[in-house]
């Protein structure tokens, strides 16, 4: 049993490096292509929000875009930070100015969306700082002074929703406006975005439309889902790389461990094999009876890790999903049956190819003289 | 002649010596006898019953089993022979541990690839044929060692083999119940089943129709 649990360790390992290989990259796919849109734009040389640099003329672009027959929708996004006056404290938060009716930023959990100039929604981590509840009217500034106690771009919001952001990271605080209300507040930033989501029409080539859009739009970086893949993956090569090596390890040590189990067993079982070849029992026999010791372990093992290497990747998950800065949506573990069913394979037959060396061990042994061991024994 | 062995010799290499376990023997069992060789430790008795049962091969000299030379046999050719010719039984009985009293007794058969049901009822006979009939179901480990030695006395007759060695069947075993398998070999015997045994056991040696005296691996006496 102890042995079995062994295996299953090595194979949990192997599942959740399996797990880990290729959790970001499809986590990361699911969450860009879950509103459906199909090219973001960011300011050039950049990756959305990856700085607080903006777009200008957001009505300029938006007509350029147009002009492609294959762009269907457009959603600017204006991003930036705001404080608000709570209980004679300030509480800072993220927020983005957004078109309500064409957004893929957040969705609405309760509340109304914020249709309205005045209106603001908040995510359940704000809510909490600020002890406020939908209904409340509240004091947000984009600007704040510590020094003298000030704020500035000052207004008064009613707290319309209560929102999920699909970007958002652990415990961060966020807020979203109309674009109009952010730009009023701010006036330094007003026909300025800092994304563009852009949707295409139905069968049309987003790399395509991406192409187009960097040769009439210079000043914008156009990043597709495939480009935005192939970037995370260069970012996380380091990822990969270690999960292909701990998962080839757990892979090894996986075959070692059967190997030693069965080897160890034909040696106990020297003389009842001898006794076996004795009475008649062919070499195949005896060598298809140690593979499949072999494999009956190793998918022991393998059941049984697969459950440990489930339960281990939703704690290991849940650590490195708090990450400051990644998107709460971002699993690095994450379950495909595909890759569990890899994993399982490789195991198994790893669990053969254990098998094999006892097998020609046991096979070859010399029946006379195992016998006479053993009675000495 | 069911055995002949004619000057045969097995030396055993044992770092630079060899050992000489067998140096000349010559041995002739008929159909349907019971033979007991009997010498002290070390005289060569196993060695014999090995080179009979066609488990080894001699250094020299020939070995003819029911009509057929087995010294210079292949593996592959010696497990099809011993598998339809020969019955073993040994000290330690050897039972499959997960198998029931009556899977253990099919299990030459299945190797042999005798039909599935024909198995069962010819396991069911010979368990029954060795007074086992009650416990075709029980696993070796719910058995005593009485029980589990005629087990392996009725998966050695399976297959209808023509001759059944036994290496000290009753090495393993108290003194009452040696003496109920040294029964089961005389019944074995009169029933016809041509039976050589290797013993220290005096009881068993006795019961055997001939005696065979082994020293220093040659017969000196039968």
């Amino acid at each position: 049993m102890l042995a079995v649990l062994g295996v299953a360790i090595a194979a949990a390992m192997l599942l959740d490096m399996v797990m880990l290989a290729t959790g970001m990259r499809e986590s990361f796919r699911e969450l860009l292509v879950s509103r459906g849109y199909d090219i973001r734009l960011a300011p050039k040389g950049t990756l959305p929000f990856d700085t607080d640099a903006t777009i200008p003329g957001v009505s300029a672009i938006i007509a350029t875009l147009r002009s492609n027959p294959d762009v269907r929708e457009i959603s600017p996004v204006l991003g930036g930070s705001i404080h608000i006056s709570a209980r004679d404290r300030d509480v800072s938060a993220s927020i983005i100015g957004i078109n309500p009716t064409v957004q893929g930023d957040y969705e609405l959990l309760s509340g109304r969306d914020v249709v309205s100039s005045d209106a603001i929604g908040a995510n359940d981590y704000l809510l909490a700082k600020l002890g406020a509840r939908l209904g409340d009217t509240l004091a947000v500034a984009t600007g704040y002074d510590p020094q003298t106690r000030t704020y500035s771009g000052q207004r008064r919001l009613v707290l319309a929703g209560r929102v999920k952001f699909l970007y958002g990271a652990a415990e961060q605080a966020g807020a979203v406006v109309k674009r109009e209300t952010l730009e009023a507040m701010n006036p330094d930033r007003t026909d300025r975005a800092s994304l563009f989501m852009v949707r295409v029409r139905k069968g049309a080539n987003p790399d395509s439309v991406r192409s187009w859009i960097e040769t009439r739009i210079p000043n914008v970086t156009a990043i597709s889902i495939a480009t935005a893949i192939a970037e995370v993956d260069f970012r996380l090569s380091y990822f990969r790389q270690l999960a292909f090596i701990l998962g080839a390890v757990s892979l090894f040590v996986g075959f070692l461990l059967v190997t030693t189990l069965v080897t160890v067993s034909v040696n106990e079982r020297a003389g009842e094999i001898a006794v076996m070849r004795a009475i008649g029992v062919s070499r195949a026999h005896v060598v298809q009876q140690v593979v499949l010791e072999g494999v009956a372990i190793s998918l022991a093992g393998a059941i049984l890790g697969l459950g440990l290497g489930l339960v281990t990747a939703r704690y290991l998950n849940a650590i490195l999903s708090a990450f400051p800065g990644l998107p709460m949506a971002i699993d690095f573990f994450l379950f495909q049956a595909k890759a569990a069913w890899a994993a399982m394979g490789l195991l198994i037959a790893a669990g053969i190819g254990a098998g094999i060396y006892p097998a020609w061990r046991a096979a070859s042994l010399p029946i006379a003289e195992s016998l006479r061991r053993e009675a000495i024994a | 002649m069911i055995v002949s062995l004619s000057d045969v010799r097995r030396d055993y290499p044992i770092g630079a010596d060899r050992v000489h376990a067998l140096q000349g023997v010559s041995l002739e069992v008929e159909q349907g006898d019971y033979m007991a060789i009997v010498g002290p430790s070390g005289c060569g008795k196993s060695t014999l019953l090995n080179l009979i049962g066609v488990i080894d091969h001699p250094t020299s000299g020939t070995v003819t089993i029911a009509g057929k030379r087995v010294d210079a046999m292949s593996d592959r050719e010696a497990t099809l022979f011993r598998l339809h010719n020969i019955g073993f039984v040994f000290q330690r009985f050897y039972l499959m541990p997960i198998l029931s009293a009556l899977e253990n007794v099919a299990l030459p058969m299945a190797e042999a690839k005798v039909p599935a049901t024909e198995r069962s009822t010819r396991a069911a006979e010979l368990l029954t044929y060795v007074g086992l009939g009650a416990r075709l179901n029980h696993r070796p480990s719910e058995m005593s060692g009485g029980e589990q030695q005629r087990v392996a006395i009725a998966r050695a007759l399976s297959n209808r083999p023509a001759l059944l060695l036994a290496d000290e069947p009753t090495g393993e075993l108290d003194a009452k119940t040696g003496t109920e398998i040294i029964a089961l070999f005389q019944r074995l015997n009169a029933d016809g089943t041509t039976i050589v045994v290797v013993t220290h056991d005096e009881d068993l040696a006795n019961a055997a129709r001939h005696k065979v005296h082994m020293r220093d691996g040659r017969i000196v006496d039968g």
